[in-house]
């Protein structure tokens, strides 16, 4: 097969990162970046899942940008050809152009949402291949300008948006302070050693976002939860590293994140609604550090919200009248089996609730997972157009009456908004705590 | 350490406080913290609209503040916390706040024997170290990883000396990061600069460095270790020779370096938060010597007993002799000593405390909602509603235990002095 990025070139994004980065490659060094890679840290299942394909194509009606696109370069199996493949086919001898194109593929073609594996007979982990393809990219120094800035910012201030540490303490304060105008006794405890409760964020909750946390300490504070946010780096649970492949950095970030926990002694971590930064700290972050599981117990806030309402905890005033659907993040569904759970409390605090098609571990990714929409702007229109496959599931989702579109993840947010603006689908989005901190019975539970 | 040895030994229990009334005096009372000695425990309070204090053994301070944070006793028993004071940020210590003021103040920290507060402060977008209120002469765009010397008189932080913007990767890939000490900054930049540790004779610091987005390895005073490694973490200066030690991944596996060649034979997993024996003989860290088992290791050699969620918090006998650590295995926390856990499982475990003696271990813990402090593995008391770390007397013959008994209303604040002796 020819080189395949020669192909591309008519259709070429630019992209700082991309473009400047193989400006210094040599093909000595891809090379022996991709042989190193591949000898060193991968292992039996690459040379599997390598060895397994039988071509079928049966992935691809999985993927949504195939499913959106009709390209065979954008099913599973076709970007797998188009990169490892390759790389391994050549032993390594490929040229700088090839690198490009392998890791616009690799992080702007893919979401790493997993649904292509349960559609393979073998069980061929697609997702898995394209981060080895990331972690040779961020060998090589090839990694898109956006997404390589947060993975920077994770490096200097142990969160995703250059949040310097006074500025977050202070972004709490506030959040406290405007929630005292609702609940006058109401507090956002700042390191306090021995909590039942340490919660976690992501990094662009403080910047753009800090109505949640907000609203999260409304309700664990009618919840009467005895709970702590750290006032040191280690509060973002977010890991882009992850997705550039700087295993590296993820280490480092997991390590600040579960020793705030450590240090502040709580006994377990509540984290913000988000599927990615779920991933990276219950299966991918701590496992590099060589804890099998998290150190400590880490609770998505679906399953908070759910276990709160089981006990009884948190009560609905008055239910959410507009008709919801339900959008299941990858990460926190098939990562997790978390979906049900997410029914129950949609159940708990909405009136009425219609399902899209397909769901629960079934359902299409946002297309801004696995970093993709992290890789910003320039990528923005392919990660939309390459997602019509959920716009058509929304349009229909809206034709058996919902209004509003529940998306449980930030990520998915963002990729959701976009899909809503693009195809004009006139949906109003919102997260779950959203919904409950509108409905629910405030400022009763509090525990000073 | 503070000297303790005219603290008030005698055996008996001494209530200090009625804390369960504090709550009818302010509108709210925060979590308390006790002072070493024990002789005082305190609060920070709301006082009335936007307005806060600190309550310190049933009374508050003269001062009200527009917010007070981060309230803790000094080793040497003084109350400093964060107050903030017609919207100036500051340090309040015993209720003198201090004379500089800034936009905002964090991550307070003392010296061993409690006479140096530093703390990181931010005014007009210039970030400073601050010693006891004396802030360093330069400012710099931003700081992390303070750290203070063991004498309290020297900070270093993780500077920003380069200006760059969002978005500008190969310029940050230039490196645009060193160490400041004492607001004067290192020859170097580095891609990033984490964790940093100072020499026990103040002079020098080591800290973590980043030296491309592949390389790391450990700078001291400004000089990088010739030899670069897969990842790197905290290092730490030997007491005995000055010589520094981290532990470093080579090939996938995590072992010991010494001034850059490896020391341990031994690889593991992971390797972290390594420590030395006071006389700086002997060195320990906390190990995986396989995927998902922790332990400790002491010079080289792993526990045989491991647990399967973490291993943390280790710490030397004052004759290097024994080393403890808290474990955890599912979901259960104890204490293990020499690669013996106790028995006694809890739902939280705190730092051990070796009595000077080396004779005895003691740690916080918490069961079923209440707190206690086991010794040797058997419970000393019973329940508290609250608890201290365990202090043990100079001579290791005795125990002072700080805690709060009764709920509510009835909550006591007391300080107690066991005999250890049989
Ligand atoms: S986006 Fe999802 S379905 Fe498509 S290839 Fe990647 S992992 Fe598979
Ligand atoms: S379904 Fe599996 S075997 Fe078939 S093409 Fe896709 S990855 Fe290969
Ligand atoms: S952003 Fe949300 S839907 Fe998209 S990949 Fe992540 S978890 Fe999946």
């Amino acid at each position: 097969m020819a080189e395949p990025a020669l192909k591309e070139e008519s259709r070429e994004i630019f992209d700082e990162g991309l473009n400047r980065g193989i400006e210094k490659l040599t093909s000595e060094k891809i090379e022996q970046v991709i042989n190193a890679v591949l000898e060193d840290e991968t292992g039996a299942r690459l040379k599997v899942y390598v060895d397994t394909c039988v071509h079928c194509g049966l992935c691809s009606e999985a993927c949504h940008f195939y499913v959106s696109f009709r390209e065979p370069r954008f099913s599973p199996a076709g970007k797998v050809k188009q990169t490892l493949w390759e790389m391994l086919k050549k032993k390594g001898k490929v040229s700088p152009e090839f690198i490009r194109r392998a890791s616009e593929i690799a992080s702007t073609e893919c979401n790493l949402c997993k649904r292509c594996s349960m559609y393979c007979p073998f069980g061929i982990d697609v997702a898995y291949l394209m981060l080895v393809v990331r972690r040779i990219c961020h060998k090589l120094g090839v990694t898109p300008q956006y997404i390589q800035d947060t993975a920077h910012s994770h490096s200097a201030t142990f969160n995703q948006m250059w949040v310097k540490d006074d500025e977050w303490i202070d972004t709490l304060m506030w959040q406290e302070e405007e929630a005292q105008d609702e609940i006058p006794d109401l507090r956002i405890p700042l390191d306090k050693e021995g909590a039942d409760v340490f919660y976690s964020v992501i990094g662009p909750e403080p910047k753009f976002r800090a109505q949640l946390i907000y609203q999260a300490a409304v309700i664990m504070d009618a919840a009467g939860i005895n709970w702590t946010m750290p006032a040191t780096p280690g509060w973002d649970n977010s890991d882009m590293c992850m997705y550039t492949g700087d295993n590296e950095m993820m280490g480092r970030l997991k390590k600040a994140h579960f020793e705030s926990a450590m240090r502040l002694k709580a006994k377990r971590i509540v984290m913000g609604e988000c599927g990615h930064a779920f991933r990276s700290i219950y299966d991918m972050g701590n496992r590099w550090l060589a804890w099998q599981m998290p150190p400590i117990p880490v609770t998505h806030a679906i399953e908070f919200y759910y276990e709160l309402f089981r006990e009884g905890k948190l009560k609905i005033a008055r239910k959410y009248e507009t008709p919801v659907t339900l959008h299941d993040p990858c990460n926190i569904v098939r990562g997790r089996g978390l979906h049900e759970m997410a029914r129950y409390v949609v159940n708990e605090v909405c009136e009425e609730f219609v399902e899209m098609h397909p769901n629960r571990e079934h359902n299409f990714c946002c297309s801004a997972g696995g970093g993709v929409i992290n890789c910003g702007p320039p990528f923005r229109n392919k990660r939309v157009e390459g997602n019509k496959a959920k716009a058509d599931q929304l349009f229909d989702a809206k034709a058996r009456g919902a209004k509003t579109l529940i998306a449980p993840c930030h990520n998915c947010h963002g990729g959701l908004e976009d899909i809503i603006h693009h195809y004009g689908l006139g949906l109003e989005l919102k997260f779950l705590g959203d919904i409950i901190y509108e409905c629910m019975e405030k400022g009763q539970g509090s525990e000073m | 350490m503070h000297d303790s040895s005219n603290w008030d030994w005698d055996i008996g229990k001494k209530q200090i406080a009625d804390i369960g009334k504090w709550k009818d005096m302010f509108e709210w009372v925060e979590e308390p913290c006790a002072s070493p000695d024990g002789e005082k425990v305190a609060a920070v309070v709301k006082t009335g609209d936007m307005e806060f204090s600190v309550c310190q053994n049933g009374a508050a301070w003269e001062n009200t503040f527009d917010k007070v944070w981060h309230l803790r006793f000094s080793p040497d028993n003084r109350l400093a916390g964060l107050v903030s004071d017609m919207g100036e940020w500051t340090v309040a210590v015993d209720e003198q706040a201090w004379e500089s003021r800034f936009e905002f103040v964090w991550n307070p920290q003392f010296s061993r024997d409690g006479s140096g507060i530093t703390v990181a402060a931010q005014k007009e977008r210039k970030y400073f170290g601050v010693i006891n209120d004396v802030p360093w002469e330069k400012g710099f765009f931003h700081i992390t990883n303070l750290a203070t010397s063991l004498d309290g008189k020297q900070t270093a932080a993780a500077i920003q000396t380069v200006p760059f913007s969002e978005g500008e990767i190969f310029k940050f890939q230039e490196g645009c990061y060193s160490v400041a000490v004492n607001g004067k900054t290192w020859d170097r930049n580095f891609i990033n600069v984490w964790d940093m540790a100072f020499s026990h004779d103040h002079e020098h610091v080591a800290a973590e460095v980043r030296t491309s987005l592949y390389d790391y390895t450990i700078a001291v005073d400004g000089v990088p270790w010739n030899e670069t490694f897969l990842s790197v973490w905290k290092p730490r200066f030997s007491p005995e020779d000055g010589s520094v030690t981290a532990p470093v991944r080579i090939g996938g596996k995590w072992t010991l370096a010494r001034n850059g060649k490896q020391i341990w034979n031994s690889s593991f997993a992971q390797l972290w938060h390594h420590i030395y024996s006071p006389d700086g003989k002997k060195l320990a860290a906390i190990v995986a010597p396989e995927f998902g088992k922790w332990t400790v290791a002491v010079d080289d050699i792993p526990w045989r007993h491991t647990f399967g969620d973490l291993a943390a918090d280790p710490v030397f006998s004052p004759d290097g002799k024994r080393v403890a650590c808290v474990g955890k295995e599912k979901e259960k926390w104890t204490v293990c000593v020499n690669g013996e856990p106790w028995n006694s499982m809890s739902d939280m475990a705190w730092k051990p405390v070796f009595s000077p003696d080396s004779k005895h271990v003691a740690a916080k813990v918490e069961k079923n909602g209440h707190y206690t402090i086991i010794m040797d593995g058997q419970a000393l008391k019973n329940d508290f509603e609250a608890v201290w770390d365990p202090v043990f007397s100079p001579d290791g013959e005795k125990i002072l235990i700080r805690g709060i008994e009764g709920k509510g209303d009835d909550a006591k604040y007391c300080r107690e002095v066991l005999s250890l002796k049989k």
